[in-house]
C-alpha cells in the first residue's frame, strides 16, 4: 500500500477521536518527561557521588608498602629445607617510606600512552600545634600544577588561592576542619611538628574541603619541596606516584603490571572504592525500573483507545476490506495510528524531560560538604534521551500490535450483513 | 461481447451453529460483460448469502468462482482483495461512506489503493464519476450533509472508480424512497446500455427486478 494513503487513513482516523488521541499522547509524554528527569537527576547525583571520591582518588596509585619480607632466612637455610618453618611475630625491617629510583619510574610512566598523567606525592605525618596541644594531621606535599590538572585541586579550595602553595615557600593549605580547631586564617602562620619531633612554622595561604568531613579534620596540602624540607629528606625522596589513565577500565590490570615492572606496591581504583560502583548501579536500576513503568502504564492506555476506537470504527474499516484493502493493509493502519500516537508523545516527552532537567538544574543546592555543587546536579547523557525514544516506539508498536491484529481480522460480511 | 466475466459452479453452503442448515445448493449459473442481472427471492432464500460468496467476501463455501477466466478458489486474502479493488464494485444498502472524508475522497478511496493511476489522475477520474452520477457539485462536502439518494449515489460513484468489470449491488434501492430508487435504476440502467457495465443486483423489489435485462429467481437456495 502506498504510504501517503496510509498515512491519511491513520490520519482520519485518530483525528476523528482526537480527544481520546490526546490523552493516550499526553500518557506517553508524562511517562517519557518523567523517565528523563528520573533518570538525568539520578545519574547526576550518582555521578556528582562518586566524583567525591573518584576526582580526587588516582586510578593507580604506586607506593613502598612496609611488611615484613616473604623471603625469611630460615628457609634459605638448607638443613631446614623439607621442613615446615612457622615463624611468629616477624617485623618489617628498617625499610624507607619512599619509592626507590622515582625518577626512573617517573620517566617510564610519563612515555606510557595510556597514561593521563602522573602526580608525585609525599604523605608525611605531623603534628598541629594548638597551643600546648598537638593534633595529629597529615600533610600532602603534592605537585601542585599536575596535581590541578589531574585531580581539580583547585575546586576543592574554598579559601585563598592554590596556587600560592606553589609561590610561596613554606606555605599550607589547611583542611578546613583542621583550620577551624586550630582557628587558623589565611595569613596566620601555624606550627607543626614532624614526628622526628622538628617544630616548623607555615604559612596558612587557603583552605581546603573535601566533602569528607572526616577528612578535613587531618589533611592538609604543602609542595613537595616544603614537605621534603620538613621531613629533612632530599630532592628526590616521594611517598606516592598517582597515576591518572585514559581509560579507567583498564586500570586493574595495568595496576598488576606496574606491580611487576617497577616491583612496588600498585593499588587500582576498582579494589580500593568498590563500594561506589555497587551503590550507583542499584540507583540507576531503581530509575530504570520506575521510568519502563510509567510507560508501560501508557501503553496501556493506548491500547485501551485503540480497541475502543476499532469497535466504532467496525464499518469503516468493513468497507475498506470490502473495496479492496487487505487486512494486512488495515493491520498497517492501525499500527500507524499507535505508532504515530507514540512517536508524538515520545518527542514532545524528550523535549518536556529536557526542560524540566534544566529546571531542576537551575534549583539551589548548596551543603557545606560539597563545595563545587551550587544547584541540583543532572546528567544530560543522550544514552537516556536514546533510551526513552525507542522504548515509547516499542511500548507504543505493541500496545497497538493486538488492537491492530483484531481489526486486521475483521470479516466485513458480518458487519455489513449484521445491518 | 458473450464473453464470460463471473461463473459460479456448483456453489454451495451451509450454515453450521447451531446445527448444520444448508443455504445454498449447487448453484450454477454464469454473467457475461454488459449483462444487467437481478437475483430476487424471498427473504431468507440465500440470495445475499450468494452475492457474498460471488463477492469474494466469503470463502466458506464448496464449488467454484471463476472470474474474468481466473478460479478464486485458492487465492489469499490479500489476492482476493486485490481482485474486489480491481474487478469488483459494491453498492450495498446502507452507503457506507467514511464520514471522516470528502465525498470527493470517499470516491478516490479504492482508486487510489490500486495505485494503476497517480494520485492527481484518480481524482481526475472521481470527478468525471461523481459528473455520470449528476453530483459533482457535493464533491467537497462531508458525507453526512448529504441525502440519502445522494450518498447512494456518490457509493455508486465509489464503485466506478477503478472500471470494475462487474458492480455487484446488494438491496442497493432498499433503504432508498419511491422517488430516490427510480433515479438509482435509472443510473444503473445508463451504466449497463451506455456504458455496457455489467451489474448483480440482489433485490426483493420485483418491480426494480422486472426492469433488469435479466432475472435469477432463487428459493430455498437453489436457482429456479
Amino acid at each position: 500500500m502506498k504510504l501517503n494513503l496510509l498515512a491519511s487513513v491513520s490520519k482520519s482516523l485518530l483525528l476523528a477521536r482526537w480527544k481520546q488521541t490526546l490523552v493516550a499522547a499526553v500518557g506517553v509524554t508524562f511517562s517519557i518527561t518523567m523517565f528523563i528527569t528520573l533518570l538525568g537527576f539520578m545519574a547526576g547525583l550518582n555521578s556528582m557521588l562518586d566524583n567525591l571520591i573518584l576526582n580526587r582518588t588516582p586510578h593507580i596509585r604506586l607506593f613502598n608498602e612496609i611488611e615484613p619480607s616473604a623471603n625469611q632466612p630460615i628457609s634459605q637455610a638448607i638443613e631446614y629445607k623439607n621442613h615446615y618453618n612457622f615463624i611468629s611475630s616477624i617485623k618489617p625491617k628498617n625499610e624507607r617510606f619512599e619509592i626507590y629510583n622515582n625518577a626512573a619510574i617517573l620517566n617510564a610512566l610519563k612515555k606510557d600512552d595510556r597514561v593521563v598523567g602522573i602526580a608525585p606525592k609525599i604523605v608525611a605525618q605531623v603534628f598541629y600545634n594548638v597551643g600546648a596541644i598537638d593534633l595529629t594531621g597529615v600533610i600532602n606535599g603534592i605537585d601542585v600544577d599536575e596535581e590541578n590538572r589531574l585531580f581539580k585541586f583547585s575546586d576543592y579550595v574554598t579559601g585563598g588561592q592554590y596556587i600560592d602553595l606553589k609561590n610561596i615557600p613554606n606555605s599550607i593549605i589547611l583542611g578546613k576542619g583542621a583550620a577551624e580547631k586550630m582557628m587558623a586564617n589565611i595569613g596566620d602562620v601555624i606550627q607543626v611538628t614532624t614526628i622526628k619531633g622538628e617544630r616548623i612554622p607555615l604559612k596558612v595561604v587557603g583552605y581546603f574541603q573535601s566533602g569528607l568531613q572526616e577528612l578535613d579534620k587531618v589533611q592538609s596540602y604543602a609542595s613537595i619541596s616544603t614537605t621534603q624540607k620538613l621531613l629533612g629528606e632530599s630532592n628526590s625522596y616521594i611517598t606516592d606516584l598517582q597515576v591518572r589513565l585514559k581509560d579507567i577500565n583498564l586500570a586493574p590490570s595495568i595496576a598488576i603490571e606496574y606491580r611487576q615492572l617497577f616491583d612496588v606496591e600498585a593499588e587500582d581504583i576498582q579494589t580500593a572504592n568498590s563500594q561506589f560502583e555497587t551503590g550507583s548501579s542499584i540507583r540507576t536500576l531503581i530509575s530504570y525500573a520506575v521510568g519502563i513503568t510509567l510507560l508501560i502504564v501508557a501503553g496501556f492506555g493506548i491500547y485501551n483507545i485503540l480497541n475502543m476506537m476499532i469497535y466504532e470504527k467496525m464499518d469503516s474499516i468493513a468497507i475498506l476490506k470490502a473495496t479492496g484493502f487487505s487486512g494486512s493493509d488495515v493491520n498497517k493502519i492501525f499500527i500507524a495510528i499507535a505508532l504515530s500516537i507514540g512517536i508524538f508523545g515520545g518527542l514532545l516527552g524528550l523535549l518536556f524531560g529536557f526542560g524540566l532537567s534544566a529546571l531542576i538544574d537551575q534549583v539551589p543546592f548548596n551543603t557545606a560538604s560539597l563545595p563545587t555543587i551550587r544547584t541540583y546536579p543532572i546528567d544530560y547523557n543522550p544514552k537516556f534521551y536514546i533510551i526513552g525514544g525507542i522504548f515509547s516506539i516499542v511500548t507504543t508498536y505493541l500496545a497497538g500490535y493486538f488492537p491492530s491484529r483484531k481489526a486486521s481480522k475483521i470479516d466485513p460480511v458480518i458487519i455489513i450483513r449484521g445491518k | 461481447m458473450e464473453q464470460k466475466i463471473l461463473e459460479a459452479k456448483g456453489i454451495c453452503k451451509s450454515f453450521h451453529d447451531p446445527i448444520t442448515i444448508p443455504v445454498l445448493k449447487d448453484i450454477n449459473f454464469s454473467i457475461n460483460r454488459g449483462d444487467f442481472v437481478s437475483i430476487t427471492g424471498k427473504s431468507g432464500c440465500g440470495k445475499s448469502t450468494l452475492l457474498y460468496i460471488l463477492s469474494t467476501m466469503d470463502t466458506d463455501y464448496e464449488g467454484d468462482l471463476i472470474i474474468d477466466g481466473i478460479t478464486m478458489r485458492d487465492k489469499k486474502e490479500g489476492e482476493l482483495a486485490k481482485v474486489r479493488n480491481e474487478k469488483i464494485g459494491f453498492v450495498f444498502q446502507f452507503h457506507y461512506l467514511l464520514n471522516e472524508f470528502s465525498v470527493l475522497r470517499n470516491v478516490m478511496l479504492p482508486g487510489l489503493k490500486s495505485g494503476k493511476y497517480k494520485d492527481k489522475e484518480v481524482e481526475e477520474r472521481a470527478y468525471q464519476k461523481l459528473k455520470i452520477l449528476g453530483i459533482e457539485n457535493e464533491a467537497l462536502k462531508k458525507p453526512n450533509q448529504l441525502s440519502g439518494g445522494q450518498k447512494q449515489r456518490v457509493a455508486i460513484a465509489r464503485a466506478l472508480i477503478n472500471d470494475p468489470i462487474i458492480i455487484m449491488g446488494d438491496e442497493p434501492t432498499g433503504n432508498l424512497d419511491k422517488k430516490n430508487s427510480e433515479v438509482v435504476y435509472d443510473i444503473f440502467k445508463e451504466l449497463a446500455e451506455v456504458y455496457h457495465q455489467s451489474l448483480l443486483i440482489v433485490t426483493h423489489d420485483n418491480e426494480f427486478a422486472a426492469r433488469t435485462h435479466r432475472i435469477i429467481e432463487m428459493e430455498d437456495g437453489r436457482i429456479i
